[in-house]
């Protein structure tokens, strides 16, 4: 059976059934993420003892996998860009530079994690650190969803192209839907976990 | 249609180069002694200022249907009550003993009855 409104737009919504589906999936990310940012309001105002995130994390780590995040959904966005252009090289272009960045992303995350565990922080250190891990792990894991995703769609996802051009379109707009999502929640998660 | 594509590809370059200088901005204002709960204000003002223009522009809600809106809203009001609820918690004065604001307040509403 063919999954209905993938490429037409339904009356009621206006809406491609794609578009409504990552959107809501969205929303229900928000809560997940909200529930924890929920906890750290809560553990930070009951904690009698808090670190400045600064004295215990790498800022100028950290400050640099802002950035890269930030380019990883400029380089997203063109991607997208560059199929609403009839461009799929330089569709193929942004789309491998985006997941390049999202795995330097990881691999600074990795050096942070591991100088982090040499020098005895763990998870059950504190609860600063054992909210950081949480947020920042869940975080890690949503960026290693977006690579394998993003993989898909730059190398076997993107035959689409040929067979069903909009539909590869819509695709690409939604996984760009997620991956700037993704950096939204950093965006956040920085300033909470590094500088106050 | 590729000239509008054109268009919003130059204001894509634009909202990136804004969010890199507000992140300066962010690591700089760290630096402001402004004691902690000031800090997190502001860290936060700027952090909604960068999600704002990543919502607005890279994830196109500012041509978006009405219907994603809605869906939007309604998640922002349960995020709201979400984050709020442990606030009620820190508020909850239960097992501590506080003086209620009249307290000493005389009891006009009995005498005139």
């Amino acid at each position: 059976m063919e999954i209905p409104y993938i490429v037409k737009e339904r009356a009621d919504t206006g809406l491609t059934n794609v578009k409504l589906g990552i959107w809501l999936f969205l929303a229900s990310e928000v809560m997940l993420f909200g529930a924890l940012f929920s906890s750290y309001v809560l553990l930070r105002l009951m904690a009698t003892d808090w670190p400045e995130g600064s004295a215990v994390l790498n800022v100028p780590m950290g400050t640099f996998n802002t950035v890269v995040l930030i380019t990883s959904s400029v380089t997203m966005v063109m991607a997208y860009a560059s199929l609403k252009m009839d461009n799929l090289s330089g569709f193929k272009k942004y789309m491998a530079a985006t997941i390049g960045l999202s795995l330097l992303f990881m691999v600074v995350k990795g050096f942070e994690y591991s100088h982090e565990f040499d020098i005895g922080n763990f998870p059950a250190t504190s609860t600063y650190l054992a909210i950081y891990f949480t947020m920042t792990g869940l975080h890690a894991l949503h960026i290693i969803g977006g690579v394998v995703v993003n993989t898909y769609f730059l190398f076997p996802g993107s035959k689409m192209w040929v067979t069903n051009k909009q539909q590869f379109i819509n695709r690409i707009e939604a996984a760009g839907l997620y991956w700037h999502f993704v950096d939204l929640v950093w965006i956040f998660l920085f300033p909470l976990l590094y500088l106050t | 249609m590729s000239e509008n594509v054109q268009a919003h590809i130059k204001l894509y370059k634009k909202i990136g180069g804004a969010l890199m200088v507000l992140t300066v901005v962010t690591v700089l204002a760290s630096f402001i002694p402004l004691g902690v709960a000031l800090g997190v204000v502001l860290a936060l003002i700027i952090a909604t200022v960068k999600g704002s223009l990543v919502a607005t522009y890279f994830m196109h809600l500012i041509d978006e249907r009405k219907s994603i809106h809605w869906v939007l809203l309604l998640t922002v009001f349960f995020f709201i009550v979400l984050i709020f609820i442990p606030i009620l918690g820190y508020l909850d004065h239960t097992g501590k003993s506080m003086t209620v604001p009249n307290a000493n307040a005389p009891v006009a509403e009995e005498t005139t009855h």
